[in-house]
């Protein structure tokens, strides 16, 4: 089968800077792919690219086996998209917008409308420049969510959304998954990609750090630890896939490799834990630990 | 006060955005009152010719309508009854433009937001757009004194006319920063302003026009004590230089600027106070397409375009009986409209000469137009080109709703000058026809203008504002003034407009024509082909 998304060597740049400098990315059909990197790596300007918006400098990007920048109109037909900064038109009213891009890609899904207007809570009658930054969001979402298309590209699509809507926009993206339709996702939070995606491609300063399953990316998701125990923690330094654990009196700190986590929680109850809280690791804190300096 | 916090801040900012806009506005308004008055200066140095001229002037109702206060008959007097109400309406313009574009737009695009969460205090963004407007019309008014100093004419006067269009200019910046609190919308806003202007212009001609006249003064009626532009016209520049009308304009200045204060500190960042009401929740089968957006996106400013087009021409039309007169009594009219119009009978000459203007101020249409393709690239174009919308086709949308509104606009302007000028004179209807086909002669010139807007965008997207708004000031002047100044030729011939046949008083020839078409479509077609092949945003 053909990917859907095929982009090898892929450069941009914007006079001086190095947008894109040799990026790689494939997404093969039916797949959830998170498209992860800091703000400033390239996520957005590889949509771009990928939408005949912009001209690559080199590389070679396919978009369902075709040139998108050449053949950009027929290969939209076949997909929707959310950009990572929504602006509307302050005069029209929400609703408006959501028929107007679904005119022009071609029609969309009338129930879908109907039910996603209801589960994203949006108020069509209003007029865009009204709208929070959330709700424009939330246009935009329903606007290609509408669409019945074989590739959704949603470019950091829920920021600006609530917890209650995030959790929305996950059913929706489990909902595309189940239907067996591709999309990707954009972000900049490795938590919103660990619940939704197959395969994941991480990015830097343009380039790949790495890709694969998130199974073959638990090495670089550690989970950190603190805890509040009855007796002082000894030992724990020597335990495998334990880092930088840190004991201040009956206070530690340590931080776990995921699949060591329960051996390290085993390796603590003894003490007598009174509190215990452990954060995911954000994207940013993983890019310091694992590749700091790799530019 | 901490209120005003980071207001030099902002000031610098917005006049930092502003450096080539506010620029060209004083050019442009200053080379309007220096060439104007150079025209008079040099075509009624005989005063009986001049004495002739005012009286007529004072005499006829639609020209004091339309042109300004008649008081005095010095040559002093005379630029000014003829230049100064255009000078107000620029200023005031040019203020509302400013004012709007540094609070209500800000406040639209969200960049407000961004400088509200900076320490930044609460009146701040409202107090440095005021500043910048105040101190363009300051600047605008030294400007224009100098002008006419330049020009031979007495300080005092002159110092009065530089002093009323600054006082008027700042009047409508205060005005217009009430505007800007009311709606949510930036165009609103303007809108909102310009409709205060342009009753303030009818106000102040109806007053005019009702007026006494005592011999070569007139004292309006009491329309124009509505209007701050009925009160500026009567410093009467030249003619007693009545300082005291600064009084009124400052104390209304102050008690808008109050009021604009007043309304910000009560209400939220972005909301205006009159509500927006809810819209339709689906949209309708003339938006679904690129051109019914397009369409939708364009109409408003058509449509203020058609009202302000019908409302010249009415007067242009109006007005043209007593032109005949005039020329027929003046020699150096009759040279001068001669030469703007190409000979002929005066009044075909005067008709030939003001539908020249309209047709360079309906390019100006078209430029205002098409600067919608730019605006729409800062915002929502690319998702409408990620949808199944090709590059050409939403060009040529909003190509197509300019090219369309230049024709209409100058098909309207001929008609209405025709059907008034008809109804004046009780008769001459066959006229309104050969106006109509006299102003879409003017058709090519504008869309070689048009053309060249949709060429800026495809090769020069970053500059199309500026140099868009430049070219077309450069035509404007060129026309008015061009000949006056004894430029050169080929100077002359940089202008579409230059080549235009002087309808109805020249006989038209296709050949121009032709060629202005063939210049627009290559300019059409070069915009349209770098479009396509470049990055978006
Ligand atoms: N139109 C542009 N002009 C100049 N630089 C740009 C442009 N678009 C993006 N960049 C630069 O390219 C880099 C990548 O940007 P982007 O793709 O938006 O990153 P991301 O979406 O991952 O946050 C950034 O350094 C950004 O400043
Ligand atoms: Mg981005």
């Amino acid at each position: 089968m053909t990917p859907v998304i095929d982009i090898a060597g892929l450069v941009k740049t914007f006079g001086t800077t190095r947008a894109l400098d040799g990026l790689d990315l494939s997404v093969e059909p039916g797949e959830v792919h998170g498209f992860l990197g800091p703000n400033g790596s390239g996520k957005s300007t590889t949509i771009r690219v990928l939408l005949g918006l912009l001209r690559a400098d080199g590389g070679r990007a396919a978009l369902f086996g075709a040139d998108p920048w050449r053949d950009a109109v027929a290969l939209h037909r076949r997909l929707a998209y959310v950009p990572g900064d929504v602006n509307l038109w302050p005069n029209l009213t929400g609703g408006e917008a959501i028929d107007l891009f679904g005119a022009l890609r071609g029609g969309l899904d009338e129930t879908r409308r109907a039910r996603l207007l209801d589960a994203f809570d949006l108020d069509p009658a209003k007029r865009c420049r009204t709208y929070s930054k959330g709700n424009r969001q939330k246009v935009a979402l329903v606007a290609a969510l509408a669409a019945d298309v074989e590739l959704y590209v949603l470019d950091e699509p829920t920021s600006g959304l609530d917890p209650l809507m995030e959790a929305t926009f996950t059913d929706c993206v489990r909902e595309l998954r189940d239907a067996g339709r591709t999309v990707l996702l954009s972000s900049h939070i490795l938590a919103e990609v660990e619940k939704l995606c197959d395969r994941v491609s991480i990015i830097r300063a343009g380039r790949n750090v790495e890709a694969g399953t998130l199974a073959e990316l638990r090495h670089l998701t550690r989970t950190a630890v603190s805890a509040d125990t009855e007796r002082p923690v000894t030992g724990l330094a020597g335990l495998p896939g334990v880092h930088d654990a840190r004991v201040t009196g009956t206070r530690v700190a340590f931080d776990v490799e995921t699949a060591a986590l329960e051996s390290a929680l085993r390796h603590l109850l003894p003490f007598g834990v009174r509190a215990l809280t452990s954060t995911p690791p954000t994207l940013e804190e993983l890019f310091l630990r694992h590749y700091a300096g790799a530019r | 006060m901490t209120g005003l916090a980071g207001t030099r801040r902002l000031t610098r900012l917005a006049l930092r955005r502003d450096r080539v806009q506010l620029p060209v506005w004083l050019a442009a308004l200053t080379l309007l009152e220096y060439g104007s008055a150079v025209s008079i200066v040099e075509g009624y140095a005989d005063p009986a010719e001049r004495t002739a001229f005012v009286v007529t002037s004072a005499n006829n109702a639609a020209l004091l309508a339309f042109n300004g206060l008649v008081s005095g008959d010095s040559v002093g007097a005379t630029i000014a009854s003829q230049v100064l109400l255009i000078m107000l309406v620029g200023a005031a313009a040019m203020s509302t433009l400013t004012v709007v574009r540094h609070t209500r737009q800000n406040e639209e695009t969200g960049r407000a937001e961004l400088i509200g969460s900076a320490p930044v205090g609460r009146h701040a963004p409202l107090t440095a757009a005021l500043i910048v407007a105040a101190g363009a019309n300051l600047v605008l008014g030294v400007l224009a004194a100098l002008a006419l100093v330049a020009c031979g004419l007495p300080a005092g006067g002159s110092a009065a006319s530089g002093v009323a269009v600054a006082g008027t200019g700042i009047a409508f910046a205060a005005l217009a920063a009430i505007a800007a609190q009311l709606t949510s919308g930036a165009r609103a806003a303007n809108g909102l302003a310009a409709a205060a202007i342009g009753a303030a212009f009818l106000l102040r001609g109806v007053g005019d026009a009702t007026g006494d006249v005592r011999g070569v003064r007139v004292d309006p009626g009491w329309a124009s004590d509505l209007s701050p532009i009925g009160w500026a016209q009567r410093i009467r520049p030249y003619d007693g230089d009545h300082w005291i009308v600064l009084l009124p304009l400052l104390a209304l200045t102050a008690a808008a600027a109050a009021a604009a204060f007043a309304l910000a500190a009560r209400r939220d960042l972005g909301a205006g106070l009159l509500a927006d009401r809810p819209g339709p929740p689906r949209a309708g089968r003339g938006l679904r397409s690129p051109l019914g957006l397009a369409w939708r996106l364009q109409r408003g400013v058509l449509l203020g375009w058609v009202v302000a087009v019908v409302v010249v021409a009415a007067g242009m039309g109006g007005v043209g009986d007593a032109v005949g007169d005039v020329v027929a009594s003046s020699d150096a009219v009759a040279d001068a409209i001669g030469r703007l119009g190409g000979g002929g009978s005066p009044v075909d000459a005067y008709f030939a000469a003001v539908l020249s203007l309209v047709g360079v101020a309906v390019a100006g249409y078209a430029v205002q137009a098409l600067q919608r393709l730019r605006t729409e690239e800062g915002g929502p174009l690319e998702p409408v080109l990620a949808t199944a919308t090709g590059r050409p086709r939403w060009l040529a949308g909003h190509l197509l709703i300019a090219a369309a509104g230049v024709v209409l606009l100058l098909a309207v302007a001929g008609a209405t000058t025709g059907l008034v000028y008809a109804a004046a004179t009780g008769g001459n209807w066959h006229l309104t026809g050969t106006l109509t086909a006299a102003a879409l002669v003017r058709a090519p010139a504008a869309l070689v203008l048009a053309g060249f807007a949709v060429a800026a965008f495809g090769l020069l997207p970053r500059l199309v504002t500026a140099i868009t708004w430049a070219v077309f000031a450069a035509c404007l002047l060129l026309g008015q003034i061009g000949q006056l100044l004894n430029l050169p030729a080929a100077v002359l011939d940089a202008s579409p407009f230059s080549h235009v046949p002087a309808a109805p008083v020249a006989p038209v020839t296709a050949a121009p024509l032709v060629v202005l078409t063939v210049v627009a479509a290559a300019l059409t077609a070069t915009g349209f082909a770098a479009f396509r092949r470049r990055d978006i945003g």
